[in-house]
């Protein structure tokens, strides 16, 4: 049994990480767009007027502090420290639910000032890309509380930690992602 | 009380009028309700619920596809006609029996339908049915995705046919470029309809490709190293590699296109910066390896037959696994060459024509390795050598056009004419469709338990090679004569005679596909004389011929050791007897009814959106990511076969 | 050989038999654009099939012939062929089908890169002859010809020059749609909001039937059109007297601009000569000005400045 586990636990494992890399592709189609037509503003407002760098700056480290939480929640985990596992991951939870409302309030914001994605291929470009990673980080955050729910009622065993990891790998694809679109769209994106 | 927001956009005048398409959409409903009448007057419903559309069994999966494919072929075959009795006739002052909105649909609807349900389709229940079995696994890496992909692709599929009873299919064809597929030239359900059937097919085909690979890497018989495997099974690993990697794209595009036009998105659009002319790279950045992917299993079939019936180890099996990565490579770099007229300039267009000849070269080298093998062979001309000759011959033919339409100064003078839909019918006619018959009729002693009439299916080849010539050799003389692709009517009499011939070749072509289904009903009713008693009725070289035909649902007893390539027909050659390994346990996942739940939810969202209906939009996705969930929570998803049951089972063969 | 074994045997002469008698009877006599060519483009073009199919038929005979050839001498019943289960390497072999098929496409592959530039649908034919310069429009459903020297407005109908270099710039104001004469040589396609270029020439007098390729709604297998190429002196008589036609201005093209399947050929004197910027400058507003880099026709992919003009975006 111990052997058909870890035979099941390489095999999810695998399917997770080339599920993975056709995320990336599908985020490439997504970037390419947004490269393509980046200068296309339709005479509305390109990246520099709308972006507000030192709150994408902000963002950015409450994504990546979410990272460390969630690295540090697979540690304990591993160490068996149960309560210090369980704590970290609702941090990990907490700080990508305080990305994900950031990143709200600033389409908010947006829209409230009138640019929305129908005024222009480049804020076409911008929402999609920016919402489709927000989608994912939202299902992200689904998982990691149903994944929280579970931890919380059953002691730590193999199948938990196994699970645990196949978020974390998740988790740290969607922060990876997140760097190449603040590189991309708010960095390049913001200074033409 | 405003009640509309609850039928979104739908109302009555999206009911068809038009004679042909109301004989569909008042003929396919009757046809679903004679079936459900039949299976409720055979008390069939529980049986069916349990073992079939509830199955994680890949066997069953895949006799499912192919039965939705095979249904979905004859609607193809159907809008074929329609298409041809249209051209024969609506010439000069004279016009054909569809309007001109009913033309579009139904050539749209056909390459729609014929790639994505029926090519894709077989495909998958071809590599379900076969695989598994050839590389000595009990099931696929995920057999519950596994399920969820077919009833996803049978989602996409009924969105396709709903389309034909309310609201219309999409007019634009079967890859629907924006500006045309646009909000502002194309407001209606039509081409959402056509979005979403290929969005959910192509994220099934997603995950199948997903499931496959990971089944070939990590499942494989202890042994059977990667050079080891049937040849078959390298064609699938080139193909899911293809999928994981073009159909992401489709996602994607698709995507863009649907924002256009359900949130006033400006990807794609002639105003607001967008620029069509992205959708025509992204779309054909798919579109290009898609066609490899139909294509490449066909050839690991094509490997194994020729292997088997002409009783000879495949040529050269180390040149062929190369051919079919590089193929995989190059399959990547040669988009560009279906929009080579749309002003890339001639550097660009150069690369890419040259890029697009170099795949031939790989590809020749296959039919090189196909003929040498047959070369000092005792080749037994079976039905399913008959349609490999019909593919040497066919696909070849449509291989020399393909260069042709390769140098870009060349296309710029058939680009979209009716020498270019010669073309693709060759190479797919030739290479997908004959391959994947071939298949069905190598690997259905496999699935049922006996094998289909020779005769009858040596009848069905026949036709079908004649029709195809007779169908397309026409069209590549039109194509130089001017005759455009995705006309309705045309002026220029002269056209006539080509037209017509053609639709005779439709006829013909239907003819075959009739003769097909007279087989299998035939070999059906005949079984009991064709049975396959073995398990081995073609003295085969690969696992799958090591158990019993049908295949028990956990195809071996033991997992069996390879130590060689053509582990089977090493084993009979060497005769061998081996001591029998002790039996174990075997857990087999459990029939569940998550994943056509699944797929009814997105099928729900999907139409939701369609017609503009928000919450069903909403209601949809709700149960789509609850049921998923559910999936997750469950722990107890395997059963056993115990090692006594095993023990007990009669016609045993380990 | 019963009487069985006879009538089998003899359905594949039959049909083939049939099957080329089909195809005599289809092709005597007829006369196909793109073989039959009446310009110096489509001249070359078939020049190059020509040479295509030759190169093609070095491995296609071959191929038909083991096919066959095989396919009887090892059948199962000849028990005098030599049977070897396990021969599957052979390096010569290996080297004949990767070698052949690796000089011919690599023949192919120069003849590619040099017919690419050569036959650019940019590039401008040599001539010491002036250019004639028509615009193009594609509309929902018929085809917009202005002839901006000349000042006149044609509808599905063009009239050139014989032996004259003529360079279009098309542009649409409907779904995408593509020029093609096939008598003449290339197609383009023609798209919203940006130019694209075309050069052909006619060889001599004559109509050439022009098709639409891209389809671009309803009325699509309406937008054929006709190119009549007519001595010079013919030629400058139709000018003067087309010039005495009604005028064309933005209400004349407001009203051509609406979708229909207008096939009736008029013609029209130009009154407004930006007029064909308009209708490019229509849908540019997406992009931000002053952009040279902008690749208006492929943005995927790197521009060959020399066969593009740069400055297509400001129309011609």
């Amino acid at each position: 049994m111990k052997h058909d586990n870890d035979e099941k636990s390489n095999v999810a494992s695998l399917g997770l990480w080339i599920y993975l890399m056709t995320d990336l592709v599908l985020f490439a189609s997504l970037f390419a767009t947004f490269i393509v037509l980046r200068q296309n503003t339709a005479g509305g407002p390109g990246g520099a007027e709308i972006f507000n760098m030192p709150y994408v700056l902000i963002e950015t480290f409450a994504l990546l502090f979410s990272s460390l939480m969630c690295g540090l929640a697979l540690v304990t985990a591993r160490f068996k420290r149960r309560t210090a596992m369980l704590t970290y991951l609702l941090l990990t939870i907490l700080f990508g639910a305080i990305f994900l409302g950031m990143e709200l309030a600033e389409f908010a914001l947006m829209a409230s000032e009138g640019h929305s994605w129908s005024e222009s291929a480049f804020l076409s470009g911008y929402f999609t890309l920016v919402g489709t990673h927000g989608l994912h980080i939202a299902v992200g955050l689904l998982w990691a509380s149903i994944l929280f729910v579970r931890l919380l009622r059953r002691p730590l065993e193999r199948n938990g930690l196994r699970k645990l990891g196949l978020f974390a790998i998740f988790w740290h694809f969607l922060e990876i992602v997140w760097i190449f679109i603040f590189s991309i769209v708010y960095l390049v994106g913001g200074t033409l | 009380m405003d009640l509309s927001w609850l039928f979104g956009r739908m109302s009555l005048e999206y009911l068809p009028h038009e004679p042909a398409t109301l004989a569909a959409a008042i003929g396919m409903p009757l046809l679903a309700l004679g079936a459900v009448g039949a299976i409720t007057y055979f008390k069939k419903w529980r049986w069916l619920w349990k073992e079939w559309i509830c199955s994680l069994d890949a066997k069953k999966i895949g006799i499912m596809y192919l039965f939705v494919a095979l249904l979905m072929l004859l609607r193809g075959l159907a809008d074929a006609a329609m298409l041809r009795a249209q051209t024969a006739v609506s010439v000069g002052d004279a016009s054909g029996p569809f309007d001109v909105d009913t033309f579009q649909q139904v050539f749209t609807a056909h390459g729609t339908i014929m790639i994505f349900f029926v090519a894709m389709g077989a495909m998958f229940g071809l590599i379900n049915v076969a695989l598994p079995l050839m590389i000595g696994a009990r099931d696929v890496a995920f057999p519950w995705l596994n399920s969820v992909s077919f009833w996803l692709f049978v989602v996409g599929m009924m969105l396709s046919n709903v389309s034909l009873i309310f609201g219309g299919f999409s007019n634009a064809g079967w890859l629907g470029y924006p500006p045309l597929s646009g909000l502002e030239y194309n407001p209606g359900p039509g081409i959402d309809y056509w979005i979403w059937s290929l969005q959910i097919a192509g994220i099934g085909s997603l995950i199948s490709g997903i499931n496959f690979f990971v089944t070939i890497l990590k499942k494989r018989a202890p042994g059977m190293t990667l050079m080891k495997m049937p040849i078959f099974a390298w064609s699938v690993l080139v193909t899911t590699v293809l999928i994981m990697l073009a159909f992401p794209i489709l996602t994607a595009t698709l995507a863009m296109l649907s924002l256009d036009r359900t949130m006033d998105m400006h990807f794609f659009t002639s105003d607001g910066g967008g620029n069509p002319m992205m959708y025509v790279n992204l779309i054909w950045a798919w579109g290009h390896p898609e066609v490899y992917i139909l294509v490449l299993p066909a050839f690991g079939i094509y490997s194994e037959i020729v292997a088997t019936f002409a009783r000879k180890a495949l040529f050269g099996y180390k040149t062929m696994v190369a051919a079919l990565v590089a193929i995989m490579f190059f399959s990547f770099v040669v988009w560009q060459h279906h929009f080579f007229t749309m002003g890339a300039g001639a550097n660009v267009n150069a690369f890419f024509g040259i890029m697009t000849m170099v795949i031939a070269i790989p590809t020749g080298v296959k039919i090189f390795n196909w003929l040498f093998t047959m070369y000092r062979g005792r080749i037994k001309m079976t039905a399913s050598m008959v349609w490999f000759m019909c593919f040497v011959f066919t696909f070849t033919l449509g291989g020399v056009t393909g260069v042709i339409l390769a140098v870009p100064a060349l296309d710029f003078q058939v680009h979209n004419s009716l020498f270019l839909v010669a073309h693709f019918h060759n190479v797919i006619i030739g290479g997908v469709v004959f391959g994947y018959i071939a298949a069905l009729t190598y690997w259905w002693p496999k699935m049922f338990g006996f094998r289909l009439h020779e005769g009858l299916g040596k009848v069905s080849a026949y036709f079908w090679q004649v029709g195809f010539l007779l169908a397309f050799m026409p069209l590549y003389a039109l194509g130089f004569m001017g005759a455009v692709r995705r006309l309705d009517h045309y002026t220029d009499p002269e056209w006539v005679p080509f037209f017509i011939v053609a639709g005779i070749g439709v006829v013909v072509i239907g003819m075959g596909a009739v003769a097909l289904v007279l087989q299998i009903i035939y070999s059906i009713w005949k079984r009991k004389t064709l049975v396959d008693t073995t398990g081995d009725p073609w003295d085969g070289r690969t696992l799958e011929w090591s158990v019993p035909s049908p295949a028990p649902e956990y195809n071996f007893k033991t997992i069996p050791v390879v130590t060689h390539r053509d582990e089977w027909w090493h084993h009979k050659q060497s005769k061998t007897t081996q001591a029998e390994p002790a039996l174990e346990d075997i857990h087999l996942p459990k029939p569940t009814s998550i994943g056509v739940i699944v797929a009814v939810g997105a099928g729900l969202a999907a139409f939701g959106i369609i017609w503009h209906m928000w919450w069903l939009a909403g209601l949809g996705t709700v149960i789509a990511i609850v049921s998923i969930i559910w999936r997750t929570m469950n722990d107890d998803t395997e059963f056993t076969i115990t090692a006594a049951e095993l023990r007990h089972e009669t016609g045993a063969k380990s | 050989m019963t009487m069985k074994r006879f009538l089998l045997a003899s359905i594949i002469p039959l049909t083939l038999t049939g099957l080329v008698a089909i195809g005599w009877w289809l092709l005597n006599g007829v006369d196909m654009d793109v073989l039959n060519p009446s310009g110096d483009i489509a001249l070359q073009q078939r020049r190059i099939l020509f040479i295509t199919l030759v190169l093609a038929a070095i491995v296609v005979i071959p191929v038909f012939a083991m096919l066959i050839g095989f396919a009887w001498r090892y059948r199962h019943t000849n028990k005098k062929a030599r049977y070897d289960a396990n021969w599957t390497d052979n390096k010569w072999l290996e080297i004949v089908w990767w070698g052949i098929p690796i000089a011919i496409i690599g023949f192919l592959a120069v003849l590619t890169w040099q017919t690419s530039h050569s036959l650019d649908p940019y590039r401008a034919i040599e001539s010491d002859k002036e250019t004639v310069e028509i615009q193009v429009v594609a509309l929902q459903w018929k085809w917009l010809f202005i002839y901006p020297e000349e000042g006149i407005v044609t509808v599905n109908h063009i009239v050139v020059p014989e032996k004259t270099p003529l360079h279009f710039t098309l542009t649409a104001d409907a779904p995408m749609s593509a020029f093609w004469v096939p008598s003449l040589g290339s197609q383009i396609y023609a798209m919203n909001g940006m130019t694209s270029q075309l050069n052909l020439i006619a060889d001599h007098t004559g109509v050439f039937d022009g098709y639409n390729t891209n389809i671009n709604g309803k009325g699509y297998s309406s937008m054929q059109f006709t190119v009549e190429s007519k001595t010079n002196r013919n030629y400058e008589s139709w000018i003067k007297r087309t010039k005495s036609s009604a005028g064309f201005n933005q209400d004349t093209y407001a009203s051509l601009a609406k979708p229909s399947t207008e096939g009736v050929k008029t013609a029209y004197r130009l009154t407004d000569a930006s007029i064909f910027d308009t209708i490019v400058g229509k849908y540019m507003h997406g992009m931000q000005e002053n952009k040279e880099e902008m690749n208006v026709e492929a943005p995927m992919e790197n521009h060959d400045m020399k066969s593009h003009d740069m400055h297509s975006m400001e129309g011609h």
